[in-house]
């Protein structure tokens, strides 16, 4: 003891100390760990993965990198989570046509299954918000009022009051909610997909999120009633002017050279 | 006016018993003195052009909004106690709102009929104020304006003012989100006038913004103050019209002391009488089709709640564009904030732009020095300058509606809002004089195309061969009448400053309001301004034959 009690200061101490440390810990682990679940992983979750990686190296890797860690012309997507996965792909809006200020929603080129294995295999290089099950997002017993209290303070300064959506800085903008699914819905706020701020649980509670989501199918949907008629975009005052311009002292006009060039003067003939 | 009882005992002896109406006529007569205004007025002439319709089309929507908003104000309650909703419209049911917001939910969606009135009215505001703009841009534009009409061009600017702001308070007493913002907007406008602006928000709110009070205030001028005032003017304008006759354009037959046209009665009061509907079923079929002012989709106004796309109605939209266009400066004037990125637009260029077109005809009888009255109207190509500077204020205008509609245009366009904006800012500047050279040269072009007109007659397009192989195209002389309408203008001198010494040699004294007088008298009226119309002599000889044209 003495010996060791001796040499406890010399330089490789520490060296020799975290080699048996190093040789505890592995011993160990190697002694208690569950080595049968390591074998033969042939879930149907890891095949997910794999064919997930497959369309993903494919479809995306160009400009999120071979391993989703991002490059210059995209982000890094580790930790996302599935739920962006299943927004940016399922809406159309990834993979990207070409690089903006902001990625357009278009016609979704990977249908429900390829969008859940590539969810799946983004899912796996990190922990991120899950894709949401229907009894998440389901509109159903929803308070429509409160939604709409929600939905005025927190979104109509991008969305615009109706939600047929508003412009931002440098050519981004907040796209229009009409006729948007609902999980769609519930999967941008828990995500927060491109300009959008994110509006996890802790800041909007699920129920919050269901709420507003009501408010939209019943107030910005083809289920909506438009007790005053035409909308006009349902983007207020501009179209309302252009269409006064137009179609109300337009027709105007057009009824004065119609009264104005009949008269009663005796025809030429 | 003063049928005595002598001669209308003498005509029920001749004639026997008189009917009844013309009893009623005879008793009015006798206390009003109905003949003479009816015979004095039955037979006013008004000449038949459909521009001159144009002011009635704002006379019968000023009658259409009058008549809905009184049933409005059966059921609209203007006050800001808060109640909680629990009308039939679902997705606000429970939310808490002021009166003012749940009598309007009523009266859309229980009173019946009540969400067509209001399209109406609505509707009726917007084709109002559109309506009074073409009007008093086809005054301008031909010259209308001019001696003895002055003060009625006035008058009909005043009634535009007035009617933007009768718009303006009309469509905050919902209370809804979109119009609060703008209240709110108003509010920065007064809070960044300078010393007072804190006073009078203060004032006008009773207190801080949004307060208990403005909707009722708001009620009270847009119902009262405002349509009074309107009224009195249109009453004005209307004798005015009277008073001087109608304008008419130039034409064979028609000159200064004479109106060529339809008598007022019968034939003019029925084609008024019908346009009245048109105007009124046109508005009505708008408002039954198409929805405005949905204030169910904005909610109740909420100072913490914002929605974008937040625009006033089109007439004030300028002053929208004006306001986003503007870079937010600020400073700090000893210890005083001065907010000049809300002032200078709305304190300053908002009546500026107003008042530039307002004061255009004083500007032009004082250089042009003309001081006789006018009542045949100028073609709009045969005052440049005019033209020019209308078409250039109106320029203007639209560059900052665009500005107003900024985020709009940026998210239906697919552009950056924030080019949109720059293009506004350096638009708000070179467009206004870009449209007016332009617009200049457009119409000097036109004067040419009437001078060759007038001497080489029409372009048939028929086509001759002469004999040794030259192609001419045929031209056939105008008829008389017509080279009378386009040589009937006047193109008058600009005022001459006088020598430049007197008779002893001494440089004269001129001061230099003459000069600048002098200045702008040449450029409206000088040589570059105008294409020398053809001469009676120009026109004999060229078409006496001896030319080959």
């Amino acid at each position: 003891m003495k010996k060791l009690s001796a040499r406890r200061r010399h330089p490789l101490a520490a060296l020799v100390v975290l080699l048996f440390a190093l040789a505890a810990t592995g011993g160990l682990y190697a002694a208690f760990a569950p080595a049968d679940k390591a074998q033969a992983d042939t879930s149907s979750q890891s095949l997910a993965i794999q064919e997930g990686q497959k369309l993903y190296s494919v479809g995306c890797a160009t400009c999120h990198g071979t391993s989703g860690k991002g490059t210059k012309t995209g982000p890094s997507l580790v930790g996302v989570g599935s739920a962006a996965v299943d927004f940016q792909v399922g809406t159309g809006r990834m993979p990207a046509q070409q690089q903006g200020p902001q990625i357009p929603e278009k016609k979704a080129i990977y249908n429900q299954a390829q969008v859940d294995q590539l969810a799946a295999y983004i899912a796996s290089l990190g922990p991120g918000p899950v894709k949401p099950t229907s009894q998440q997002y389901s509109p159903d017993g929803a308070d429509i009022a409160n939604g709409g209290q929600l939905f005025r303070t927190n979104c109509s300064q991008c969305h615009n009051a109706s939600g047929k959506g508003g412009a931002l800085t440098e050519g981004k903008y907040a796209p229009s909610l009409e006729n948007a699914p609902p999980k769609y819905i519930y999967e941008a706020m828990l995500t927060g997909p491109q300009n959008m701020p994110s509006f996890p649980d802790s800041t909007m509670p699920q129920k919050d999120k269901k709420d507003i989501i009501a408010y939209l199918g019943a107030t910005d949907s083809d289920k909506a009633a438009n007790p005053g008629g035409l909308e006009l975009g349902g983007i207020g005052p501009v179209s309302e002017g252009l269409f006064g311009w137009v179609f109300g002292l337009g027709a105007l006009i057009a009824l004065a050279i119609w009264v104005a060039t009949h008269t009663t003067k005796a025809r030429k003939s | 006016m003063s049928t005595t009882e002598h001669a209308t005992d003498d005509v029920t002896a001749r004639r026997g018993k008189a009917p009844a109406g013309e009893k009623i006529a005879d008793w009015a007569d006798g206390r009003l003195g109905i003949y003479g205004l009816a015979k004095a007025n039955m037979r006013k002439i008004f000449p038949d052009h459909w521009s001159f319709m144009l002011g009635e089309i704002c006379l019968y929507s000023f009658v259409i909004i009058i008549l809905t908003g009184v049933y409005l104000t059966l059921f609209f309650h203007p006050s800001m106690q808060e109640v909680t909703y629990s009308g039939p419209y679902v997705p606000l049911q429970g939310i808490r709102m002021s009166e003012a917001f749940n009598s309007t939910m009523n009266i859309s969606f229980e009173v019946r009929g009540g969400l067509l009135i209001r399209q109406i009215h609505h509707w009726a505001a917007l084709v109002f104020l559109a309506g009074m703009f073409v009007h008093m841009m086809r005054v301008f534009f031909t010259g209308a304006f001019r001696k003895p009409r002055e003060v009625n061009w006035l008058f009909g600017f005043l009634l535009f003012v007035l009617g933007m702001f009768t718009g303006f308070t009309g469509y905050s007493l919902p209370d809804d989100l979109l119009s609060g913002t703008g209240v709110r907007f108003m509010e920065g406008a007064i809070l960044s006038v300078p010393i007072v602006g804190t006073y009078l928000s203060f004032f006008l709110f009773g207190g801080q913004f949004p307060g208990n009070d403005f909707v009722s205030r708001f009620y009270s001028i847009h119902i009262l103050l405002l349509p009074g005032i309107m009224a009195g003017l249109l009453v004005a304008h209307l004798i005015l019209v009277f008073y001087h006759k109608h304008t008419q354009f130039a034409g064979p037959g028609k000159n200064e002391k004479n109106v060529v046209g339809m008598p007022l009665l019968p034939v003019y009061m029925a084609k008024a009488g019908g346009f009245f509907f048109l105007v009124f079923g046109v508005i009505a079929i708008i408002a039954a089709i198409a929805s405005i002012n949905p204030i169910w989709e904005f909610g109740p106004y909420r100072p913490d709640q914002v929605s974008t796309g937040a625009q006033p109605d089109w007439y004030m939209g300028f002053s929208e564009g004006l306001i986003r266009a503007m870079p937010g400066w600020e400073i700090n004037f000893w210890g005083h904030t001065l907010q000049l990125g809300v002032f200078i637009p709305l304190g300053l260029l908002f009546p500026a732009v107003l008042t530039v077109i307002a004061i255009w005809p004083f500007l032009e009888s004082w250089v042009s020095g003309d001081k006789r009255e006018h009542h045949i109207l100028d073609r709009p190509r045969n005052a440049p300058v005019r033209t020019g500077f209308g078409v250039g204020w109106i320029t203007w205008y639209m560059v900052c509606l665009i500005g107003g509609g900024n985020d709009i245009l940026a998210t239906h366009f697919h552009l950056s809002i924030n080019d949109v904006t720059w293009f506004v800012r350096i638009a708000f500047f070179v467009a206004p004089v870009l449209a007016f050279i332009v617009t200049k040269r457009v119409c000097l072009g036109l004067q040419r195309r009437d001078r060759d007109k007038v001497l080489h007659g029409r372009e048939t397009g028929v086509i001759k061969r002469l004999p040794h192989g030259e192609f001419i195209e045929i031209h056939e002389p105008l008829d008389q009448g017509k080279v009378f309408t386009l040589t009937a203008h006047e193109q008058p001198a600009p005022a001459e400053i006088g020598p430049e010494v007197d008779e002893n040699g001494v440089e004269r004294k001129v001061d230099p309001l003459t000069k600048l007088r002098a200045k702008l008298a040449e450029g409206m009226y000088g040589e570059g301004s105008h294409i020398p119309k053809p001469t009676p002599e120009e026109h004999a000889e060229i078409t006496s034959g001896h030319g080959h044209h």
